[in-house]
């Protein structure tokens, strides 16, 4: 038990606070929530006792059901209930449809995205997965007693920009700060390095319900260094189920099945695979409308069904060795994540591809949440003296369109991140103040063979002759491997203003109309949450403006210290109100009155970072 | 920006490439975003870019023919982006004897001597010509730093070819 604190007036406790993080793991087809605890990273269980989650979310004409209930409802009202939207995460509609065949619930064209029409109307994956991420957050606060300062939310290292963008959209629909997007093979190497201590290159193979990622990583001193990545984003045990069907239908001869007998051809599906884990021969029971069928299938029967995914897996990771420059004895151990790895195929085919038993001794279903936790409790700051660095890589390379359909890279995959990289344009006409560029990701040549991710159109360029301006485009992929782009005009100096359109996902403004719109906030909990964030965003500015001029006051003269010591007042009084958009002004404000001290500042710890070292010293 | 300030290192084109990776992570170590995640808006940026501030300088240092280009650049010599087209007949003649050893490479019956050939050729050459950019740029002077650009537009070659090379062996291999 905490010993009470207490503060003189006006000074926070806020430093010496444990807040409180949490690590998500949004699943394909399990979601889970954990959290560090007492020094230990722990999955969360909800009032039912549970800490996995099927990631399924029903509608009905009243309410929002999500997790186990919902997923128990899956055969009775296969349309409203939407299980595996992972998988519809950033798609096109037009991309979905070669899966269609598998989809029980009516998928809708919304502006060129995937979305599902459901009693309550469209709803959109980013909503569905929202439904997620509330009902997790919620079971972390009220096991932990209070609201979440942040989490950290994993995805696969090979999602690329619009399936990021779309899960942090998620994540901001259901009202969570999200410290992080984290990739699932850099949590789970989180979850083992700090448990061993181990060292070395380690590959962390995860097979999930509906994606499959191969990383290479270099762990040494803390130093979690991604050096390649690589996999699919539509391969998973979902594919293994699909597979038993077919077979199914084989034994039973039915060709055609409605929705609720695809249902409930998928749940017997599943309870094949999972007890042919286990045991070598099964006698299974399918019931259908006309009786039960009765059959009976041999581990090396499922072995075959599987054995072309599987080879898949292993050819995706040769391909990752190579781009990591590494031979297969380099490799010293291999992690398995996600539930398919408990398939003995699974298990021997990577053992003998690595040559080496795998490791399994934290459950492949909750490593990643608990890998996800751990980095959340570094990251919202309960951990000051932390040691361990994460250095992860963009999964796909980034490109522009030029002449002829062909695609030029930029970025290109496994380069570290954040990065930034910038490209000159110039214009071909004389007078001419507009640009299109479109921004590609993926490995092919071919604009055709990649992946939209956005058209910008550059305006306002000053007018000048063909081939006057100068246009720098820099692209810029953070931490969490969202990119953005911003434009400048070389000889004046002028920004040019950026349109974006992603080409699947959703603007700023339609993620805010969504947010007024949602069913999870009533119109007046909206306000205050708009109010709260810029109060949090405000105190964030004045502790570290603050802290900045106790440190570096030196660097300003007496006047800009008054007007930093002004701007600091001001914005500490208006906190206080409840008026956001003057909160906000007054942050803009100071962020202003204080960027060339920020500067100052980064300019000399950067030159003072390797003080220790003097050049001569080599 | 200058990368060999950066990390605190000798502007000059010989490197300790342990020492360039351990001063990479003590900067990484204290401007990564993961350092600033609980920080404003503003510091949270500012890390973003100062951390891919650090990456880029890593990744032009530890690779030679980028090292070198950096190395000219803040010599007041550019050759990045350059469209130039190369003229030496000797040395052109030389890049299409290696382009037909190649192409033989993917239709020969047995393509593992022709593979050992050609990588022994191109690494030969590569050192030979890694060699004469160091002597270069070590003298650091304007008609020096010519020659290495040379050297440099040269060094491309060989290293397309070497990238061409593993992929025929991958292929060979699968």
């Amino acid at each position: 038990m905490a010993l009470l604190q207490i503060a003189e007036p006006g000074q926070s406790a806020a430093p010496h606070q444990h807040k409180l993080a949490a690590g998500i793991d949004l699943g394909t087809t399990n979601s889970l929530v954990a959290t560090v605890r007492s020094g230990e990273a722990k999955t969360l269980f909800n009032a039912a006792g549970q800490d996995m989650v099927p990631s399924v979310v029903r509608y009905t004409a009243d309410k929002v059901i999500v997790g186990h209930a919902a997923a128990a409802d899956a055969v009775l009202d296969p349309h409203n209930t939407i299980v595996s939207v992972k998988r519809l995460m950033g798609r096109g509609f037009a991309e979905i449809n070669s899966d269609a065949e598998h989809i029980p619930y009516q998928l809708v064209d919304q502006s060129g995205l995937v979305a599902i029409n459901t009693i309550q109307g469209i709803k959109n994956p980013v909503e569905v997965s929202a439904e997620i991420l509330a009902t997790l957050a919620d079971t972390a606060s009220q096991t932990l007693g209070g609201e979440l300062t942040g989490v950290v939310i994993t995805v696969p290292a090979y999602f690329d920009d619009s399936q990021r963008q779309a899960t942090k959209d998620a994540a901001k629909l259901a009202g969570l700060n999200v410290l992080r997007l984290l990739n699932e093979p850099t949590a789970a190497a989180l979850a083992y390095g700090l448990d061993s201590g181990q060292e070395g290159v380690v590959a962390v193979y995860d097979l999930g319900g509906g994606t499959f990622d191969i990383s290479i990583l270099r762990l040494k001193r803390g130093v979690f260094e991604v050096l390649a990545t690589g996999g699919d984003s539509a391969l998973g045990g979902d594919d293994f189920d699909h597979a038993l069907v077919s077979w199914l239908q084989q034994q039973t001869g039915q060709s055609t099945l409605s929705h609720s007998e695809l249902r409930q051809y998928l749940v017997t599906a599943r309870q094949i695979k999972e007890n042919l884990s286990a045991i070598e021969q099964l006698d299974f029971v399918l019931p259908l409308a006309s009786g039960e069928f009765k059959g009976q299938i041999s581990r090396a029967d499922f072995d075959a069904l599987i054995q072309p995914l599987v080879r898949k897996t292993i050819r995706a990771c040769k391909q990752v060795l190579r781009d990591a420059g590494l031979d297969i004895e380099a490799i010293q151990q291999v992690v398995m994540v996600g539930g398919s790895t408990r398939v003995p195929l699974v298990r021997s085919a990577v053992a003998e591809f690595f040559a080496t038993e795998p490791l399994t001794s934290i459950d492949p279903d909750k490593v990643v949440a608990i890998g996800a936790a751990i980095q959340a409790n570094v990251l919202v700051g309960n951990k000051s003296d932390h040691d361990t660095l994460l250095l992860d890589v963009i999964p796909l390379s980034l490109g522009l369109e030029t002449m002829g359909g062909l695609v030029e890279k930029i970025i290109p995959r496994n380069t570290v991140i954040p990065v930034a990289r910038a490209q000159e344009f110039t214009t071909f006409k004389d007078g001419q103040t507009a640009m299109a560029i479109h921004v590609l990701q993926g490995e092919r040549e071919l604009v055709d063979a990649c992946r939209s991710l956005a058209r910008f159109n550059l305006t306002n360029i000053p007018a000048m002759a063909a081939g006057g301006a100068h246009i720098r485009v820099t692209f810029q992929v953070d931490a969490d491997g969202l990119l953005s782009v911003t434009a400048q005009e070389k000889s004046t100096g002028v920004s040019a203003s950026i349109q974006v359109k992603p080409s699947y996902g959703l603007s700023d403004d339609q993620v805010a109309t969504m947010i007024q719109s949602s069913m999870l906030y009533a119109k007046q909990d909206m306000q205050l949450r708009l109010l709260k964030e810029q109060q949090v965003e405000a105190e964030r500015v004045l502790e570290a403006v603050t802290a900045a001029l106790n440190a570096d006051a030196a660097l300003l003269s007496d006047a800009e210290k008054l007007n930093v010591e002004q701007a600091l007042a001001e914005l500490a009084k208006v906190k206080q109100g409840d008026n956001t958009a003057a909160i906000k002004a007054a942050i803009e404000h100071t962020n202003h009155i204080t960027d060339e001290f920020a500067a100052r500042r980064m300019d000399i710890s950067i030159r003072s970072a390797l003080q220790g070292h003097k050049v001569d010293e080599v | 920006m200058n990368y060999f300030q950066l990390f605190h290192l000798p502007a000059q084109f010989e490197l300790d490439l342990t020492e360039l990776g351990t001063r990479y992570l003590e900067l990484q170590r204290q401007f990564h975003p993961d350092k600033h995640a609980a920080g404003s808006e503003r510091d949270k940026l500012m890390a973003v870019q100062q951390a891919a501030n650090i990456n880029d300088a890593y990744h032009s240092l530890k690779q030679p023919l980028l090292r070198a280009e950096h190395l000219l650049a803040l010599r007041g010599l550019k050759i990045s982006n350059e469209q130039r087209s190369f003229m030496e007949p000797a040395f052109l003649m030389q890049q299409m004897e290696l382009r037909e050893l190649l192409a033989e490479i993917s239709e020969a019956a047995d393509p593992y001597p022709l593979i050992d050939e050609a990588d022994q050729q191109i690494q030969q050459q590569k050192k030979a010509l890694l060699r004469q950019l160091q002597a270069a740029l070590d003298a650091n002077s304007p008609e020096q730093d010519h020659q290495a650009a040379d050297i440099i537009r040269k060094l491309k070659f060989f290293f397309k070819l070497q990238q061409e090379l593993e992929l025929l062996e991958q292929q060979t291999q699968d």
